[in-house]
């Protein structure tokens, strides 16, 4: 049975690759019984987001001008 | 007169979004006047090449763009400099360990709390604080590869060439930069405000 730190790797792991099956499998099975690190997950999870919070245009931003936005979404600078 | 109007606004939206562009350098270069630099450096391209951008939305987006180039530039002559050195895996990390029992239980004193929603986080400027003061905390190699990853949003293929480091070694290291960080933030965020 998976214990908590090796769950948490598996946690951090997924945010940087995709897990294998039995990867995804025993990490789902132990979030299911440890409360703990459903927490975990979530504080990651939160941490994974926090660069967006840098991006001058992601929500939040003074303005943005949409005015005259056709629904083209041109991707952003290179 | 349009364009003159064009570059006063420019230049407004420029100075309205500075303080973001030295806070993003800083948590990568770790180092203020490096920061500093960086961001200027950033800016007088932005305005040099303004011809060159042609959106008439996503400016600050544009000049952000600008700034990873020139923090990843920096970082670059850092690793020439010696200033950074890849994990030792073999090296115990004793923050880590503070967290978990022998058995790879959480310690009573360690278990994760909720922090709410992420939203609610990110409005709270102590949350802000005290994300800072925990980058800081973080040993060089462990604040480099969680920034360029979290912060700069590389892949860690991506990582693995910029530092010069395996990909094992860049999950690791990934691993504990976050259980570090999450456990500096659980102390300084959630016990203060409680």
């Amino acid at each position: 049975m998976m214990m908590c730190k090796e769950a948490t790797r598996l946690m951090s792991l997924k945010r940087d690759r995709s897990l294998t099956f039995q990867e995804r499998l025993s990490l789902r099975l132990h979030l299911a019984m440890c409360g703990a690190c459903r927490n975990c997950d979530r504080q990651f999870e939160l941490l994974h987001r926090v660069g967006h919070h840098y991006e001058p245009t992601s929500e939040g931003d003074g303005e943005r001008d949409e005015e005259n936005g056709d629904g083209d979404p041109d991707s952003p600078g290179r | 007169m349009t364009s003159t109007s064009t570059d006063d606004d420019r230049h407004r939206r420029l100075a309205a979004v500075r303080p973001r562009l030295v806070a993003f350098a800083r948590l990568h270069l770790r180092d203020a006047a490096q920061a500093e630099d960086a961001v200027q450096e950033a800016l007088v391209a932005a305005i040099e090449k303004q011809d060159a951008f042609a959106g008439r939305s996503g400016y600050e987006t544009w000049v952000f763009g600008i700034l990873k180039y020139k923090i990843l530039d920096a970082m670059r002559t850092q690793k020439r400099h010696g200033k950074w050195q890849p994990l030792d895996e073999e090296m115990e990390d004793e923050a880590i360990d503070r967290q978990f029992q022998r058995n790879g239980r959480w310690l009573e004193s360690a278990r994760p709390g909720n922090w709410g929603e992420p939203e609610a986080a990110f409005e709270n400027e102590r949350f802000w604080q005290v994300f800072d003061a925990c980058m800081i905390g973080l040993p060089d190699n462990l604040a480099r590869v969680f920034s360029l990853r979290e912060l700069m949003g590389l892949s860690t293929d991506d990582i693995c060439h910029e530092v010069g480091i395996k990909e094992n070694n860049c999950w690791v290291m990934l691993h504990r930069a976050r259980l570090r960080l999450r456990a500096c933030i659980e102390r300084g965020w959630l016990e203060e405000s409680a």
